[in-house]
């Protein structure tokens, strides 16, 4: 493509990058608009993006606050080795991976489907009607979720209401271990479903027609359109939000998580992001904390290449 | 085209509108129980078992108790100022970047491209920026909640594609008729880019509206405070002396078991309502807004 613009304008240099300085030069002046333009916003990312990237070595170092990150000796290793030995490493590795494995088997089917259902609703108003209040929840602060989860199955909540009701007994079930996760992702649908939907009806929207008209000529109902028409047409978008959703596996719902547990739950709530909080801003270990934040970014970066490339050799659908 | 259901597709018709309404009453159930339950009077309150699903008798007593605590008032004027004050920065940062990031045929932009694309899958972390934070001075001021948050790369990148949707020959007119940059942008792109402007906008405010962690993590100093905090104190943190403190500036220690629930109820409503009655009309070009999959080129 690049060829054929050099070809039509000779001014237009190629897309590629190739450090011909000359040239360089020439279009900074020629576009010197843009390149102040883009002054501010290049700050922007270098200073709040780029600068805690480098804050990063902090991991390597003993850090202290007097000494800045330059005048604190360096430490290697030591802060991530004692990351793996520490009593809470399995428990935090394991209790990251359940709940991001649970919130990914119930949470991530659930839009795709509620967005096939909804599509099948042919009364406009209806189906708007259900698309406005199902976004709703997606609206409401987390403090608020928070605090409704802690009302709602409180001993005297709503929830035990139904409980009873059914023959049960009452409990706080906020403060019972083998509880949180269901909790956790419970809430997450609910809060989320609805408006997680909206990306898969706007590609089922994109879907030509004809191909339905084609498959009612040859003979196809409804389930078999679905089946053969709207899902692998939407497939690509599918596997994309999944290899994104894999790419975030360790970052876990991490604010939902603080607002929600508590000292009796820490054994299945507990995980890498909350820990990192309370090690790094609550106990100060800043450079223990940042190694174990670290080791949480590196993975999800893995985790992320090795799902693209996963996807790109099996479905010829990659991020890039 | 006019197929005649088979009666296997009315039955399925029939159950999806049914489990549609039934999910639908399900999200919107919760809602309405804490919107009746803050009208409600309190001993009755007290005495409920199970969802409400109309006033029990009618007050507004907790209404009333909420807009005497300090802690509120001050809350929503400080949640006013990051909302308004830091939406415009988002969508001042955000349009001029997404602008930089349309103009092609320039290794440069493809530079500041990568640049904004790895901060997509990485970042330094809580503990690097709280320092950096610390470091600039920031911390304690309501610049930490204003500035650090200016672009999201993702709004960032949907705001450039629906700037790409826009025939180049309106910019490259406007440029021979001697427009520049910045009319191009203010004059042209934004107002034709309503729809993504309405959906940025409404993303970047609720998200506004929304945090607590930031200023949880970089304010000392309660004036600053926004009504999110606030609310956690009330919420999440019932038992806490801040919290208590809270509630007994408004009532007698006797009736605050009492006025508790109420008062939880009322928070609640007045910190969420304004934002369920403002999405329903930015609704419409929410589709607009979650094109993703147009990261790639």
């Amino acid at each position: 493509m690049s060829v054929a613009i050099t070809k039509k304008k000779k001014n237009i240099p190629q897309q590629n990058f190739h450090f011909n300085w000359k040239e360089i030069k020439r279009n900074f002046i020629r576009h010197r608009a843009i390149f102040l333009m883009s002054i501010p916003v290049l700050i922007y990312y270098l200073i709040f993006y780029y600068a805690p990237m480098y804050g990063v070595v902090i991991a390597f170092k003993d850090f202290s606050p007097k000494l800045g990150i330059l005048g604190s000796s360096w430490a290697g290793l030591k802060h991530f080795y004692d990351f793996f030995n520490s009593y809470y490493f399995s428990r935090l590795i394991k209790n990251t991976l359940l709940l991001s494995f649970y919130s990914i088997l119930w949470g991530f089917p659930a839009p795709i489907i509620f967005a096939l259902l909804l599509n099948e609703i042919k009364y406009e108003r209806f189906k708007k009607g259900v698309q406005t209040i199902t976004y709703m929840p997606h609206f409401i602060s987390l403090v608020v979720i928070a605090g409704l989860i802690k009302d709602f199955v409180a001993t005297n909540g709503i929830i035990n209401d139904l409980i009873v009701y059914l023959g049960g007994e009452r409990s706080n079930l906020l403060i019972n271990p083998s509880l949180f996760r269901t909790i956790y992702i419970v809430s997450g649908i609910w809060q989320s479903v609805g408006f997680n939907s909206i990306i898969y009806l706007a590609a089922i929207s994109g879907i030509s027609p004809e191909l339905y008209e084609a498959a009612v000529i040859d003979g196809a109902g409804r389930w078999k359109q679905v089946l053969h028409i709207t899902i692998p047409s939407i497939a690509p978008t599918i596997i994309i939000l999944f290899i994104l959703q894999i790419g975030n596996l360790m970052n876990v719902g991490f604010e939902k998580v603080l607002l929600l547990y508590n000292d009796s739950i820490l054994e299945t709530a507990d995980v890498i992001s909350t820990f990192v909080y309370r090690k790094g801003l609550l106990e100060f270990n800043y450079s223990y904390s940042a190694a174990v934040g670290l080791f949480n970014s590196v993975i999800n970066c893995i985790l992320l290449v090795a799902a693209n490339f996963t996807s790109r050799k099996i479905s010829e659908t990659s991020l890039w | 085209m006019v197929v005649k259901k088979t009666i296997g597709e009315k039955i399925f018709d029939f159950l999806n509108i049914l489990f549609m309404a039934i999910f639908s009453f399900l999200c919107i159930a919760p809602i309405l129980h804490v919107l009746f339950a803050s009208f409600s009077d309190p001993l009755q309150l007290m005495r409920n078992q199970g969802i409400i699903l109309k006033p029990l008798g009618f007050t507004l007593k907790g209404y009333q108790l909420v807009f005497r605590m300090p802690g509120i008032l001050t809350g929503y004027k400080n949640t006013l100022i990051y909302v308004i004050g830091g939406t415009l920065i988002n969508i001042l940062m955000t349009s001029i970047g997404a602008y930089v990031l349309t103009f092609k045929n320039w290794g440069y932009t493809k530079f500041l491209m990568i640049l904004v694309v790895i901060t997509m899958f990485f970042s330094g972390g809580l503990i690097p920026s709280y320092l950096l934070m610390q470091k600039l001075h920031l911390t304690d001021t309501r610049w930490a909640l204003l500035i650090p948050g200016a672009i999201s790369s993702w709004n960032l990148i949907v705001m450039r594609t629906g700037f790409m949707s826009i025939p180049a020959s309106l910019q490259e007119s406007a440029r021979i008729d001697g427009a520049g940059e910045w009319t191009i942008l203010f004059r042209i792109i934004l107002p034709l880019s309503k729809a993504v402007l309405a959906v940025m906008t409404l993303f970047y405010a609720v998200g506004h509206w929304n945090s607590w962690f930031g200023a949880m993590v970089y304010l000392r100093d309660r004036a600053k405070f926004p009504l999110q905090l606030i609310l956690r104190e009330i919420l999440v943190q019932e038992s806490q002396t801040a919290t208590v403190s809270q509630f007994s500036q408004v009532i007698k220690v006797g009736e605050l078991n009492m006025y508790k629930p109420l008062i939880k109820y009322t928070t609640i409503i007045i910190a969420t309502v304004p934002v369920l009655c403002f999405y329903p009309f930015v609704q419409k070009y929410f589709m607009e807004g979650v094109m993703v999959g147009s990261v790639k080129e």
